[in-house]
């Protein structure tokens, strides 16, 4: 039952990121991933507000292992961090892993803060 | 302008949204077992979940090049990429223990598995993509 419920929230989380990368992150070279960087943040946040709350297990797995956890992603955060070096735009490549990082760390602060 | 996944018609975009919903719930089945293997201890490193993501990057790095270098599946790179590797791997939970070791008194920790994840992760997609070219070429 747990399972179905993570692979619920994974079939949602996952398209969701896909279609942000399609929709905000600019195809040209050296720019900022902005899709990533979207979900990364936002999947921080909605799992600091479901675990801060007194959540039911069940939640616990559809929004937050499934559907935070598939929307979310650190692979494609590290492969254009490494693209963005290689395109010479190195500054921008460590603002964009390093920022991702702090305002992920901000947004899962302020969920937690707000779920409690 | 990114291509709009939404035009009407648009086959090959609606299987690519379904590939990767099949790869995330492939992937982030694959992260939930790992977790459930590899409990974190209060207060300590999270090892599943760091160990997840490195290795998640280091294969989304061999990935690129061999899809770029080579003829594959339309749907190849949707489906393992974005959908496996990409649900395989999560920033939330990463972002979220952090700050709860960092809440807990474990700031030390906490940095060391912000830094080290970061340099891990970025590192292995690095390597990843070397690996890959020297195959590939």
């Amino acid at each position: 039952m747990t399972a179905l419920l993570v692979a619920l929230g994974a079939a949602v989380g996952a398209p969701v990121r896909y279609l942000a990368g399609r929709l905000l992150t600019p195809a040209r070279a050296g720019a900022v991933p902005w899709g990533t960087a979207a979900v990364n943040v936002g999947a921080s946040f909605v799992l600091g507000l479901v675990l801060g709350g007194p959540a039911p297990p069940g939640v616990v797995a559809l929004v937050g292992v499934g559907f935070c956890g598939a929307l979310s992603t650190w692979s494609t955060l590290a492969v254009e961090t490494v693209r963005l070096i290689q395109e010479r735009a190195r500054a921008t490549g460590v603002v964009y892993v390093l920022g991702s990082t702090l305002a992920g760390l901000g947004a899962a602060a302020l969920g937690l803060a707000l779920g409690t | 302008m990114p291509e709009s996944p939404f035009v009407r018609g648009h086959g090959p975009a609606v299987a690519a949204v379904a590939a990767v919903a099949a790869g995330g719930v492939v992937g982030s089945l694959a992260r939930w077992g790992v977790a459930l293997a590899l409990p974190p201890a209060p207060g300590g490193f999270p090892w599943a979940t760091f160990g997840v993501n490195v290795l998640g990057s280091l294969l989304m790095g061999v990935l690129v090049v061999v899809a770029a270098a080579r003829t594959t599946h339309p749907l190849a790179r949707p489906f393992l990429g974005v959908g496996v590797l990409g649900g395989f791997t999560t920033f939330s939970t990463f972002a979220v223990d952090a700050d709860l070791l960092l809440a807990g008194g474990h700031g030390a920790t906490a940095l060391a598995y912000l830094a080290g994840t970061v340099v891990a992760a970025v590192g292995a997609a690095a390597l990843g993509s070397v690996l890959a070219r020297r195959v590939t070429a």
